[in-house]
């Protein structure tokens, strides 16, 4: 077995008195798509930018493409790509200004340049012209852009902190695609997300609560975990008031009772409790079983509510 | 200035320079609803948001406001309506509690409202353990809550909403919606823009916008049983395969 992309041990980072991460350990293997999810102010940027050689960490141990923070100042950055949350692209530059730009800051070879731009141009079949503006282009394909520019030195790893917010359903799925490719052509995608329909499509997760990394599996191991019991959808006959809501979420025949749009999902609490309650509970609600939502996960695992 | 604020937009078409935005829209909006508009980037929500904010004007058509039922006049109007624009201008060099009591004085808050007031948002974003951390310091999803609360400090007739929960985690956001809902047992009229679409179904009414007109509007179950989708994404992704060239 190839060695980790990604290893922590024992990793933490304090700002002052405040211990944004607080010894976390997991690492992830090469070619996979790694979902890093949490609320926000949970630890996932700090985490990023320790793995992206852009934080020295305040103790633990880092291994990041088989580099650490003692190769030098350099050594991580070299290796990884990084799609940060609030800035990308310069949007009165042009693409071409953009990716011509990082190819100086990364100091790559023209010829190389010239090839890995038309590549990765391809890749996320860009169809306006190299001079127009980022500023003009739509927020789907900037997001596209800076992938390809995060891209461009050819890393080991890719590390893309929320590179969806803000983008419509149809861009998240476009882009989702293109995460696909990248992880095919052996890249280790990091990806954190709020979109829990993203979440689903990654090979593993992790979870952050307060600095902590409360869960890591799959997802279909997260809620076989998570929720040991039967999930059902309760889709409410009529429109119920928020006092019967909060009286739902406290009935005793459910471990878990969350909204999700207009209806809710609920965990039975114990077979004897629920053989009573559900004749009673099928007046207000059209009841069937599911399968429990990524959502349902992050809520109970997260919220740690009941 | 407290009551029912509802507004109707009539035949409302813009365009900057060559580019329309706004086709001859005509939608209602009543008090005490969530109206959710959705529709691909582009395709004019923000515009319309804008014009009835009366912060654009419509090149055609008005935007009619009502109090209780009677015509308003917009200036009398205006000191009851809450923006959050998509992207806020915060001061990255002020903290979260410092950016609270800025609003508070702007809005000259009594000393107890303003107490609960704070004690429920920073409840709700989950921001109580950062008041001390300026805004140029806070994570996208934190910053965004932050002008959520500054636009919540006060209690407004009208909240325009332009995508509040992009960037922010599903626990706050499940809760954020809480609050609006709380906020509509109080007759407040909520407009909201969202991407995710199952805060569309959530909305009392939900008015589908693409290439700057209205193409379908109404409570969102039947709208989604009239056209035969059995939720939004699935709709919306279905109306974008179609469009494409």
């Amino acid at each position: 077995m190839s060695a980790p992309a990604v290893e922590t041990r024992d990793l933490v980072v304090r700002y002052g008195d405040f211990t944004a991460v607080d010894h976390i350990s997991f690492s992830v293997a090469p070619g996979e798509v790694f979902g890093f999810l949490g609320a926000n102010g949970a630890g996932k940027t700090t985490t990023i930018r320790v793995l992206c050689g852009l934080l020295r960490p305040s103790a633990g141990f880092v291994r990041v493409a088989g580099r650490g923070y003692e190769d030098g100042e350099r050594a991580i950055k070299a290796k990884v790509g990084y799609m940060s949350q609030k800035f990308t692209l310069y949007n009165d530059l042009t693409v071409a200004e953009n990716l011509d730009f990082i190819a100086g800051l990364r100091k790559l070879d023209p010829g190389y340049y010239a090839r890995r731009r038309r590549e990765l141009l391809e890749l996320i079949s860009f169809q306006k012209g190299l001079d127009a503006r980022v500023q003009d282009l739509s927020g789907g394909t900037k997001q596209q852009v800076s992938l390809a520019a995060a891209l461009l030195h050819d890393p080991e790893i890719v590390f893309l902190d929320e590179p969806t917010a803000g983008v419509t359903p149809a861009g998240r799925e476009r882009f989702w695609r293109l995460i696909r490719l990248v992880a095919g052509q052996g890249k280790t995608v990091f990806v954190t997300t709020h979109y829990m329909d993203e979440a689903e499509q990654c090979g593993r997760i992790g979870l952050m609560r307060d600095g902590r990394l409360v869960a890591l599996d799959s997802p279909a191991g997260l809620k076989k975990s998570v929720f040991p019991e039967p999930v059902f959808e309760f889709d409410p006959l009529r429109s119920l008031s928020s006092s019967e809501l909060s009286a739902y979420a406290a009935h005793e025949a459910f471990a878990f009772f969350e909204s999700y749009g207009p209806r809710f999902h609920a965990a039975a609490a114990g077979p004897e409790a629920w053989a009573r309650w559900a004749p009673e509970l099928g007046k207000t609600f059209r009841i069937r079983p599911i399968a429990p939502s990524l959502e349902d996960v992050f809520v109970r695992v997260v919220e740690g509510r009941r | 200035m407290s009551g029912a604020v509802s507004i109707s937009v009539r035949e409302v078409s813009k365009s900057f320079r060559r580019f329309p935005a706004l086709h001859g829209v005509s939608l209602e909006f009543e008090a005490g609803r969530m109206h959710g508009i959705i529709g691909p980037e582009g395709s004019g929500k923000t515009t319309l948001l804008r014009i009835m904010l009366g912060l654009l004007v419509p090149a055609q058509g008005r935007v009619e406001y009502f109090a209780d039922g009677r015509p308003a006049d917009f200036e009398a109007l205006r000191p009851s309506l809450a923006y959050m624009p998509q992207t806020q201008s915060l001061y990255p060099d002020l903290s979260i509690d410092e950016h609270l009591e800025f609003f508070r004085d702007l809005y000259s808050l009594p000393r107890e409202i303003y107490a609960r007031k704070r004690e429920e948002l920073l409840g709700v974003t989950r921001l109580a353990g950062f008041v001390d951390r300026p805004a140029g310091q806070l994570s996208g999803g934190m910053y965004k809550k932050l002008g959520l609360m500054c636009a919540l400090l006060r209690s407004p007739r009208v909240l325009v909403l332009d995508e509040p929960t992009t960037g922010v985690d599903p626990i706050s956001r499940r809760e954020l919606w809480e609050l609006l809902y709380r906020l509509l047992d109080e007759n407040v009229l909520i407009l909201v823009t969202t991407a995710y679409l199952d805060e569309a179904e959530r909305c009392s009414k939900v008015h589908l916008v693409e290439l700057g007109r209205v193409v379908a509007s109404g409570e969102p179950r039947r709208l989604l049983e009239s056209e035969g989708a059995r939720s939004f994404d699935e709709l919306f992704i279905r109306r974008a395969a179609a469009s494409a060239p």
